[in-house]
C-alpha cells in the first residue's frame, strides 16, 4: 500500500517536472529569441510575410494563452508543424523516435551488464591490481567525451581494422522497413530475416559502445563502493560469522542490498545519456531524433526543436519511473515505508 | 553514499585501534602519499593552467592561432616542427591545443564562478530554512535535474545564436544543481548538530548560521565537487562546439578542432585525435585530482 | 573440573593502521568451560570485540593479523586447524548473538530466509540432509523457543516491519538455530532501552541455562555481568587484568583498573559520588611501557615500567600487578 503511495507521488513528481520542463521549454523557444517568425523567415523576409506566420503560429496572442495553447497541443500529441521538414513535429519525431530508442535501451544493457559485475570484481579485489585497471578503465571511460570515443571507434574498427560498419542501422542498398517495433533487431527476428539481425547488430554495436563507455564507468564505479560499503555492514560480517559461503555472501547478500545505487545512478545518467546520444549519434550518422534535434537546432526550427527537447524529458521521466518500481522490487524497505 | 575509498581507514573494527598519536595532518598525508594518481592528477591540472596562463610564451608557432593560412604547410603529419601536426589551413596543431585550453578554462571559470555560488546559496537555505523553502527549492531542482544539461545547452545556444558567451551561459542555466542537492544534504544533517543548536541558542542571525556556521562546513566538499566539476564542464562545453554550437572558428577551440578534424579522417587523424586527447587529458586531471581530494577530505558523498 | 570448552591462550592482535602496527590484543588468556558463563568487561576500545571476533574466525585480515597465540576449542587449535574445518564450526558448534538488532540483519531479505539460509548450508557443512520445509520447521521451532510471538507470519517478515526487540530475538534465535556448545555473545541488547534488554537478557539466560551451553559475553555493564555470570575477565588496552569468579571480583577486586571500574558504578544506596577514572585509553600504535594501566593508576611506581606478573590473590582469582606481589619477591 505505502508502496502504490510512493509510486503515486513519484508519478505526480513526474508530471511536475514535466510541466516545469514544458515552461522552460517554451520560455527559451517563444520569448527568449524576441521573434520566432522573424528567426524562422530568416532576415530576408519581408515585414508581411512575417506578420503572416505570426498570426498562423498565434504569435499575436498573449503570452499566457500562447502557453496554454502549446500545451494544449501538447496534452493531445501534437507538438506542432516544423520548419525544416514541413511535416508536423510528430510524424518527425515518430519517425526517429525508435532509432533512438534502440540505441539507448542496447546502451542501458550493456552497461548494467558490464558495469554492475565490473563493479562487484573490484570491490572483491579491493586495492588489489585487477580493482586498480577496471577503476582506471572506468575512469577513462567517464572522461573521455563520447563524440571523441565515436571518432576513436570509428577509426579503430572501421577504418584501421575494417570489421564493423561505421554508419548508419542498414548497409546501404538494403531497404529493410523496421515496422513492427521500430527496433531494427527486433523486427529483423520477426521477420525471420536473421542475417539481417546481424546486420542490425554490427551497425549497432560502435554507437552502443561509445555511448556506454561514460554510463559503464559510473554504474561500476558506484557498485563496487556501494558493495565496500555493504561488506562493512555487521549483517555482512554476521554472515561470515554463521558460516555462510563466500559465493552465497557477494552475489546473495551484498549484492541485492548493493543494486540500488546503480539503478538510481542509472537513473540520474539517464539525461546526460540523453545528451550524449545526441552527438554520437551525428558522428555515426545514426538516423535517430537526436539527429534531427541537431539538425533542427541548426537551423532554428523551434517547434521541432521544442518537441524533442519535450520528448527527451518524457523519455527520462519514464525511464526514472520504471527505475523506482525497480527499486521497490529490489528493496522492501522502499516497498514497505515508501521512501528510500 | 560512499564512492571511492582509496586510502581510508581499515574500518572492520571501529573500536579497535583509537589511534591518538597519529595527527590528522600525518593522516591526510598518507592518503595522500598512498594514492599516486592524486599527485598525477595533480601534475596534468597544473600543466593544463600553465598553458591557458602563459599559452603566448609556451606555445611553438603563437602567429599561428587564429587567422593564419599556410597552404605549403597544410596537413603535415606530426613530426619534429610539428609536435602534433598542422591542420587544413597549415597553422600548428599543438599551438592551437595550448590556446585552446584557454577558452576551456575560461569557460570553466566562468560556469563555476556563476553557478557554484547560486547552487550553494540554495542549497544552504533549502537545508536549513526546510519546509516551503525546502519543497520549492529542491522541487526546483528536481526538474532541472531531468533536463538533459546537452540538450538544453543546444537548444539555448541554438535560439541566442552560437558563441563563447551564450555557451557560457546555456551551461550555467542548469550547472547550479548538482551543488543545490550536495550543500542541501550536507547542511540538512549539519543542522542537527550540536555547534548549530548552540549558534541558534546563542542568538546568532540567520545570516551567521548560514555563512559562519554551515558554509566553511560545506567548503570541502564544495572544492572536491568544483574539482571534479572543472572536468565535466571542459567535457561539455566541446560537445557543444562540436556540434558547432559553441565557439566559432577561428577561435582555437579544442571541440571544434576535433569536429573540423574529423572530416581528415582517417587519414590525417592528428588532427582531430590531438585535440580530442588534449580534451581527454584535461578532463582526465581534473578527475584524477578530485578523486584524490575526495579521500583526503574524506567527504566520501560528493560525486 | 572437566577441560574448558574454549581455551584462549596468550592470544596477540595486530592491526595494520596508517602503515604502522598496532598491538590490539597483547597477549589474552582467557577459558570457559560447559555451562560456565563468562563475561568480559572493560570500556569501548579496551579490545572485547577483536577478542571475540578472533574467537570467532571473523577478523578482517588486513588489517588484523594474529601475531601469537592459540585459540583451543575442544582440544584443537582454531588457528592451526585446516580453514574448511574451521568454517564447519562457525554458527553450528560456536555461534554468536550480534549486538546490534538495527544493523545485524540484512534489511533486503526476509527473516525466515536469512535464518533459513544459515541452516541450509550448516547442514550441507555437517552431511546433514533437510529439505526446504524442514528447514522452515526449525527456524519456527526456534523462533517459538525465544517467544517470538506468531513466528509463521515474522518468517515471512522482513526485518524494518519488527521491532528493536523482536530484532534481538531474531539474533538469539539466529544464533541458536545449529545447537551450539559455545554462544558468545556481543553487548546484546545495549542498543535497546533499558526494560527490552532487561527482558533480552533474561531470555538469553534461561536459554543458555536450559541448554548448559558454555557463555562468553562481553560487555561494559557490571550490573549485566552480576546478573548474569559465574566468571568475569577484566579487560584493559588489549590485556587481562583481572579475572577471577564474580563474587570474589566484586567483593575484592585487586587490580587498581578493577577497583576504579567498580568505583565507578553509581550505587542506588547512599550518597556515595559518581567517580570517573581519570585520563584516556592510551594509544595502541605507542602502547605504554610495562604496566598498560600505568599512566592513569593512582597506584603506579617504579616497578610498573616492566611487565606486572599474574599473581593468585584468591581462589582462581587472578590479577596482573605488582602490588599483589608478595612482599619478599618485590625486592
Amino acid at each position: 500500500m505505502e508502496f502504490l503511495y510512493f509510486l503515486a507521488r513519484r508519478l505526480l513528481w513526474s508530471i511536475l517536472v514535466l510541466v516545469g520542463l514544458s515552461i522552460i521549454i517554451f520560455t527559451i523557444a517563444r520569448v527568449v529569441p524576441g521573434d520566432p517568425a522573424r528567426i524562422a523567415l530568416g532576415p530576408l523576409a519581408t515585414q508581411e510575410q512575417v506578420a503572416a506566420l505570426q498570426a498562423e503560429m498565434g504569435l499575436d496572442q498573449p503570452i499566457h494563452s500562447q502557453y496554454l495553447g502549446y500545451v494544449g497541443g501538447l496534452l493531445q500529441g501534437d507538438l506542432g508543424q516544423s520548419l525544416l521538414t514541413q511535416r508536423s513535429v510528430n510524424e518527425d519525431i515518430g519517425d526517429t523516435f525508435a532509432a533512438t530508442f534502440e540505441l539507448v535501451v542496447a546502451t542501458v544493457i550493456v552497461s548494467m551488464i558490464i558495469g554492475v559485475p565490473a563493479g562487484v570484481m573490484a570491490a572483491r579485489n579491493k586495492d588489489g591490481w585487477l580493482d586498480n585497471s577496471s577503476r582506471f578503465i572506468a575512469l577513462l571511460g567517464v572522461v573521455t567525451p563520447a563524440f571523441f570515443l565515436a571518432i576513436l571507434l570509428q577509426i579503430l574498427a572501421g577504418y584501421v581494422l575494417q570489421i564493423l560498419p561505421v554508419t548508419n542501422r542498414m548497409p546501404a542498398g538494403i531497404d529493410f522497413q523496421a515496422n513492427i517495433t521500430g527496433l531494427m533487431v527486433i523486427d529483423t527476428m520477426l521477420h525471420g530475416r536473421f542475417d539481417l539481425t546481424v546486420e542490425a547488430l554490427r551497425h549497432l554495436l560502435l554507437p552502443t559502445i561509445a555511448l556506454s563507455a561514460a554510463t559503464i564507468g559510473q554504474i561500476m564505479r558506484i557498485t563496487r563502493s556501494s558493495m565496500i560499503d555493504v561488506s562493512r555492514q555487521d549483517y555482512i560480517e554476521a554472515s561470515r560469522a554463521f558460516g555462510i559461503p563466500a559465493r552465497i555472501r557477494t552475489f546473495k547478500y551484498m549484492l541485492r542490498p548493493s543494486f540500488v545505487p546503480p539503478l538510481t545512478i542509472l537513473g540520474l545518467e539517464f539525461a546526460s545519456l540523453i545528451g550524449n546520444a545526441f552527438v554520437v549519434e551525428m558522428v555515426f550518422g545514426w538516423p535517430g531524433m537526436a539527429s534531427y534535434g541537431v539538425r533542427t537546432i541548426l537551423q532554428k526550427d523551434l517547434n521541432a526543436v521544442m518537441g524533442v527537447v519535450m520528448v527527451s524529458g518524457l523519455f527520462f521521466v519514464f525511464v526514472n519511473l520504471l527505475i523506482d518500481v525497480l527499486v521497490g522490487y529490489v528493496d522492501p524497505r522502499v516497498r514497505i515505508r515508501g521512501t528510500r | 553514499m560512499a564512492v571511492l575509498n582509496n586510502g581510508s581507514a581499515p574500518a572492520s573494527v571501529e573500536e579497535a585501534v583509537p589511534a591518538a598519536t597519529i595527527s590528522n595532518a600525518y593522516k591526510n598525508w598518507y592518503r595522500f602519499s598512498r594514492n599516486p594518481t592524486a599527485v598525477i592528477g595533480a601534475v596534468i591540472v597544473l600543466i593544463v593552467i600553465s598553458c591557458a596562463l602563459f599559452a603566448p610564451w609556451i606555445a611553438p608557432y603563437p602567429e599561428q592561432v587564429d587567422n593564419f593560412v599556410d597552404f605549403r604547410a597544410r596537413h603535415l603529419p606530426p613530426s619534429w616542427e610539428h609536435w602534433f601536426g598542422t591542420d587544413n589551413v597549415g597553422r600548428d596543431v599543438l599551438t592551437r591545443v595550448i590556446y585552446g585550453y584557454r577558452i576551456s578554462l575560461l569557460l570553466v571559470v566562468v560556469v563555476l564562478g556563476l553557478s557554484i555560488p547560486f547552487g550553494v546559496m540554495l542549497g544552504l537555505m533549502a537545508g536549513y530554512f526546510g519546509g516551503w523553502v525546502e519543497i520549492v527549492i529542491m522541487r526546483l531542482t528536481d526538474i532541472a535535474l531531468a533536463i538533459p544539461p546537452l540538450v538544453m545547452a543546444l537548444a539555448i545556444t541554438a535560439v541566442l545564436s552560437p558563441n563563447l558567451m551564450n555557451a557560457m551561459i546555456a551551461i550555467s542555466v542548469l550547472w547550479w544543481t548538482w551543488h543545490t542537492r550536495l550543500i542541501y544534504s550536507i547542511t540538512r544533517t549539519l543542522k542537527t548538530q550540536e555547534f548549530v543548536e548552540a549558534a541558534e541558542i546563542l542568538g546568532a542571525s540567520k545570516f551567521h548560521i548560514l555563512f559562519r556556521e554551515l558554509l566553511p562546513n560545506c567548503v570541502s566538499a564544495i572544492s572536491v565537487k568544483a574539482t571534479l566539476d572543472a572536468g565535466f564542464v571542459i567535457l561539455i562545453g566541446a560537445s557543444l562546439s562540436f556540434l558547432g554550437l559553441g565557439v566559432q572558428p577561428p577561435t582555437p577551440d579544442l571541440g571544434t578542432m576535433v569536429a573540423t578534424g574529423a572530416d581528415y579522417l582517417p587519414d590525417r587523424w592528428w588532427q582531430s585525435v590531438m585535440p580530442g586527447m588534449a580534451i581527454l587529458v584535461a578532463i582526465l586531471g581534473f578527475n584524477l585530482l578530485g578523486d584524490g581530494l575526495r579521500d583526503m577530505f574524506d567527504v566520501e558523498d560528493v560525486r | 573440573m572437566n577441560a574448558p570448552l574454549l581455551d584462549v591462550a596468550g592470544l596477540s592482535v595486530d592491526f595494520a593502521t596508517y602503515g604502522r602496527q598496532a598491538r590490539v590484543l597483547d597477549g589474552v588468556s582467557l577459558q570457559v568451560r560447559a555451562g560456565q558463563h563468562a563475561a568480559l568487561v572493560g570500556e569501548t576500545g579496551c579490545g572485547k570485540s577483536v577478542t571475540l571476533r578472533a574467537i570467532m574466525g571473523i577478523l578482517k585480515s588486513p588489517p588484523a593479523s594474529i601475531a601469537a597465540g592459540s585459540i583451543g576449542f575442544d582440544g584443537a587449535d582454531l588457528l592451526t586447524m585446516p580453514a574448511r574445518q574451521r568454517d564447519a564450526l562457525k554458527g553450528t558448534a560456536m555461534s554468536m548473538v550480534f549486538q546490534d538488532p538495527m544493523t545485524a540483519l540484512n534489511p533486503v531479505f526476509t527473516i525466515g530466509d536469512q535464518l533459513a539460509t544459515i541452516i541450509k548450508y550448516a547442514d550441507r557443512r555437517m552431511g546433514v540432509r533437510r529439505d526446504k520445509q524442514g528447514r522452515k520447521q526449525r527456524v519456527i521451532e526456534v523462533l517459538d523457543q525465544v517467544r517470538m510471538p506468531d513466528p509463521e507470519r515474522i518468517f515471512g517478515a522482513y526485518p524494518i516491519m519488527l521491532s528493536g526487540g523482536m530484532r534481538q530475538r531474531v539474533l538469539i534465535a539466529m544464533a541458536l538455530l545449529n545447537e551450539p556448545r559455545l554462544l558468545i555473545a556481543d553487548e546484546p541488547g545495549t542498543a535497546l532501552d533499558v526494560t527490552t534488554q532487561a527482558e533480552i537478557l533474561a531470555l538469553l539466560n534461561d536459554l543458555v541455562a536450559a541448554r548448559s551451553l558454555a557463555l562468553l559475553m562481553i560487555t561494559h555493564n557490571l550490573g549485566v555481568v552480576r546478573e548474569m555470570a559465574d566468571y568475569v575477565y577484566v579487560m584493559y588496552a588489549g590485556t587481562i587484568v583481572e579475572h577471577g569468579p564474580t563474587e570474589a571480583l566484586f567483593e575484592r577486586p585487586s587490580h587498581p583498573y578493577t577497583q576504579a571500574l567498580i568505583e565507578c558504578v553509581p550505587k542506588l544506596s547512599g550518597t556515595s559520588t559518581f567517580k570517573g577514572i581519570d585520563g584516556t585509553i592510551p594509544d595502541y600504535v605507542d602502547p605504554p611501557v610495562g604496566c598498560r594501566f600505568r599512566p592513569r593508576c593512582p597506584h603506579r611506581h617504579d616497578a610498573c615500567f616492566e611487565r606486572p606478573p599474574n599473581v593468585t590473590v584468591g581462589a582462581n582469582h587472578v590479577a596482573a600487578c605488582w602490588l599483589r606481589q608478595p612482599a619478599e619477591e618485590v625486592a
